[in-house]
């Protein structure tokens, strides 16, 4: 049983609204090769996404992806050159991933700093050692390593589905795990739910250490679309991840929003350039577009929310 | 005679369904100090927020130098001269103390020029007529909390307050301070100020009040003139009323206690707390116990220690000396998971913050502790769930749009009902309830007392805290209280209301049961 809600609905009629709109006056956008590659290279967004969406939802914020994708991206093209398999780099890649996420889940979960400016500190780190260690250096993958040794198209199906039945697991497990239900509690009040029995900080830790995970693996998925890596790939990934929540209905304050709705929100958010390409715009518009949009679901949030003022009124 | 300072009369104010003042009338005469009494919940904090102007009452006149005032705001009341020292002082901590009087007194324009050697002057001056012994250039960081208290009447004095409420002075001060803010008050006093004295403390009211009002249940019920006079020893005596009439009037008539059934004496003991002490939350050497079927009952002034014990038994501020055992047997609770484990429920005092999650549906907060149990391995089963919620909210009667409604949704009783239902889920050996009924309208909260007077018939055990004497005396078996962080006395059979407040207040007579 798949109950929508009604920020999915909202979204995703936007969505189909300017893919109709497409397909009545850039009928070439959905011409099937250039679509696949489009949907392709989202589907890395797709997973950063999920992971923020989770820290959101604590109440937190994790805006150390870009660079964690980084430095995944670079420990994983080095370690191809020693062992060029795709596990490897699938697997050295998302250890990274963890291992990052484990840092900012101990600093904020366990020494209880505020995750914006550990994630900050992180985000800046990774990023100055990355440029120290690598000089810019692009690193040049194993010709095996693309798409995972299959042909480009096969590849690129294995790319979307995967991240699709990843965004599909967590969203179910999100709806009917324990521990899905864990999180919307301690987002919504930490007390509340620490006085139940929940320990918000393992909660909040497991959230980090997921998201540091996803972002691993959204590196890998990266990594074997292209022949060479460069060490400043994943700049302002951090903001796009932020951004597709936001759309998707999370609340900043914690406890609220669904991870399946992330699907038509990132869909929605990087359909825009090519759409605004397709249809002759100007490219800077494509900014404003993206700030528009994310300022409409902020006010849909605020607009439609307003019981939670007279809460706070009533003690 | 010259009209009084400040003259209420007829005040009414209700919050919902709760009435805090009902018909209160009270005056204060230049040069006096006039104490008001009563007990937690009697309408103390209320009467002095319409005092200062941060709450409109409902109903009644509020009248400042003979002159009626129809809208009083906190600025008004400011400009009236009426001003404010709390217990917990509202000063700046990383300012110093010229600093903070200076932000209080002076133009709040942005754009003003700051002149320092003025606001120097000022602070010295009001520093030294209250007798302070730290200079201006202290941080506020740096001050003890009688100190900042002084800092606060200075302010109080440079804005020519003329009507000054003190709401608990001495509730931290030792006795030389008491006796330094004392000179203070009497120094106002002397100048023509009127002061408005709240205290705990009986024997201060006597040594310092001049008339005093005792409220209860949000009206005025006396306002008596304290006579003094000089005894043969040269000491003043007080005429009129003693010790013993201030709490039969702060208490009312008797309440009257329903017959419970008392378990029998051979019932084994479900929590035994032996010694138990924490530094942290300051409570110290607590030793009690409750036996299957029992209601024990908990009272004492705020701030006496009952939710700090409450949260020790609970796990969220671990005790770090003394011992407890569940059915005989040690334990260590050090979070409250193990303490849920252990099977010890808590309804925490603050319902709306913290005893529900308003977010979400009344079917997940009612299963939110047992998920363990009724969703094996973490796979949750909406059905069983709802199965679940449905029985709770027939068994307490919770009145919803249905198990899927968010909590929100409900009123304050049934928020207290669903958190309830939420530990009856976990099959607990021990609740501990804080102040179940607070904020609560007068239906709901009897249902609540059936339910909790039920809850005992299979065996649980009931830790009964609440500043109610009425609602300790009609649920209890037996009736502990807290003073001070300590358990001071316990009382099997019948105590009266007026036992009660007297261990409550520390002033045990021969008649009363020691712990």
């Amino acid at each position: 049983m798949l109950k929508w809600s009604s920020r999915e609905l909202t979204v995703a009629g936007v969505l189909v609204i300017l893919w109709l709109g497409l397909a009545v006056f850039a009928p070439d956008f959905f011409s099937p090769q250039p679509l696949l590659s489009r949907l392709t290279s989202s589907a890395p967004k797709l997973l950063v996404g999920c992971g923020i969406a989770l820290v959101i939802l604590t109440r937190n914020i994790d805006i150390s992806v870009g660079s964690l994708y980084a430095v995944a991206s670079v420990a994983a093209g080095h370690a191809s050159h020693s062992a060029p398999t795709p596990a490897v780099i699938v697997a050295v890649a998302i250890v990274t991933g963890l291992c990052g996420g484990v840092i900012n889940g101990f600093l904020v979960a366990t020494l209880r700093l505020p995750s914006i400016v550990v994630t900050l500190a992180t985000m800046v780190t990774w990023r100055e050692s990355l440029r120290l260690g690598q000089q810019g250096v692009f690193i040049n993958l194993p010709d095996n390593s693309q798409w995972f040794s299959l042909s480009m198209v096969p590849g690129q199906w294995t790319v979307v589905l995967t991240a699709l039945v990843i965004l599909a697991s967590l969203a179910w497990a999100q709806k009917n795990l324990a521990a899905g239900r864990h999180l919307h509690a301690v987002g919504s009040d930490p007390e509340a739910a620490r006085l139940t029995g929940i320990s918000p900080g393992r909660t909040t830790f497991s959230a980090f250490v997921l998201c540091g995970v996803l972002t691993g693996l959204a590196a890998a998925l990266n990594l074997v679309q292209s022949p060479q890596i460069d060490p400043n790939t994943g700049r302002l990934l951090e903001l796009e991840g932020v951004a597709a929540a936001v759309v998707a209905g999370f609340a900043v304050s914690g406890g609220r929003g669904r991870l399946f709705a992330l699907l038509p929100a990132t869909l929605l958010l990087v359909s825009i350039s090519p759409a605004l390409t397709y249809l002759g715009a100007k490219p800077y518009w494509d900014k404003a577009v993206h700030g528009a949009i994310i300022l409409a679901a902020v006010m849909a949030d605020g607009l439609g929310r307003p019981k939670q003022g007279s809460r706070s009124q009533a003690a | 005679m010259t009209s009084p300072l400040l003259q209420l009369s007829g005040i009414k104010k209700a919050f919902g369904a709760v009435t805090a003042l009902n018909s209160v009338s009270f005056d204060l005469r230049p040069g006096e100090v006039h104490a008001l009494l009563g007990g937690n919940g009697a309408g103390k904090s209320t009467l002095i927020k319409v005092i200062t102007g941060a709450h409109m009452p409902d109903a009644g006149t509020v009248a400042v130098g003979g002159h009626p005032i129809s809208r009083l705001t906190p600025a008004i009341a400011r400009s009236l001269g009426i001003a404010c020292i709390y217990q917990q002082p509202a000063l700046f901590p990383d300012l110093t103390v010229t600093e903070n009087i200076g932000l209080r007194l002076e133009s709040t324009s942005p754009f003003r020029r700051v002149r320092h050697s003025e606001r120097r002057r000022v602070a010295t001056s009001l520093l030294r007529q209250v007798g302070a012994g730290f200079t201006g250039e202290t941080a506020v960081y740096d001050l003890s909390m009688p100190q900042q208290q002084l800092v606060e009447i200075a302010c109080a004095i440079g804005a020519g307050a003329k009507i000054l409420i003190m709401d608990e002075p001495t509730a931290s001060l030792t006795q030389p301070e008491q006796e330094l803010l004392f000179g203070v008050v009497d120094d106002l006093r002397r100048n023509g100020s009127g002061i408005i004295y709240i205290s705990h403390r009986l024997e201060e009211i006597f040594q310092i009040a001049n008339r005093v009002t005792v409220l209860r249940d949000g009206e005025s019920v006396v306002t008596r003139e304290l006579v003094r006079t000089s005894g043969p020893d040269g000491t003043s005596i007080c005429q009129g009323f003693d010790e013993a009439d201030l709490i039969r009037w702060m208490v009312g008539r008797s309440v009257e206690r329903t017959p419970i059934a008392i378990p029998p004496a051979s019932a084994p003991n479900r929590l035994t707390v032996h010694a138990l002490g924490c530094d942290v939350s300051g409570v110290r050497n607590v030793t009690f116990d409750i036996r299957a079927g029992e209601i024990v009952g908990l009272t004492g002034l705020v701030g006496a220690g009952r939710t700090e014990l409450a949260r020790m038994l609970f796990g969220l501020t671990p005790a770090d000396t003394g011992e407890i055992r569940l059915d005989g047997v040690p334990v260590t609770i050090s979070s409250p998971a193990a303490a849920v484990a252990l099977g010890i429920g808590y309804l925490p005092e603050d319902r709306r913050r913290h005893g529900i999650i308003l977010d979400l549906p009344v079917a997940q907060n009612i299963s939110m502790s047992v998920q363990s149990r009724i969703f094996p391995m973490g796979w949750l089963r909406p059905d069983a769930e709802k199965t679940l919620a449905e029985q709770y909210i027939r068994r307490l009667d919770i009145k919803t749009a249905g198990s899927g409604a968010e909590a929100s949704t409900l009123s304050g009783g049934n928020q207290q009902k669903v958190a309830m239902a939420r530990w009856l889920a976990t099959n607990p050996k021990v609740l501990i309830l804080d102040e179940p009924t607070q904020g609560v309208d007068v239906g709901a909260k009897s249902e609540i007392h059936q339910h909790i007077r039920s809850l005992v018939d299979e065996g649980l055990a009931v830790l009964l805290i609440s500043s109610e004497l009425a609602e300790i005396l009609a649920l209890s078996h037996r009736i502990g209280v807290m003073r001070l962080g300590t358990l001071t006395a316990m009382f099997d059979g019948q105590p009266s209301a007026a036992q009660l407040m007297r261990a409550a207040l520390g002033n045990q007579e021969p008649g009363d049961q020691p712990c």
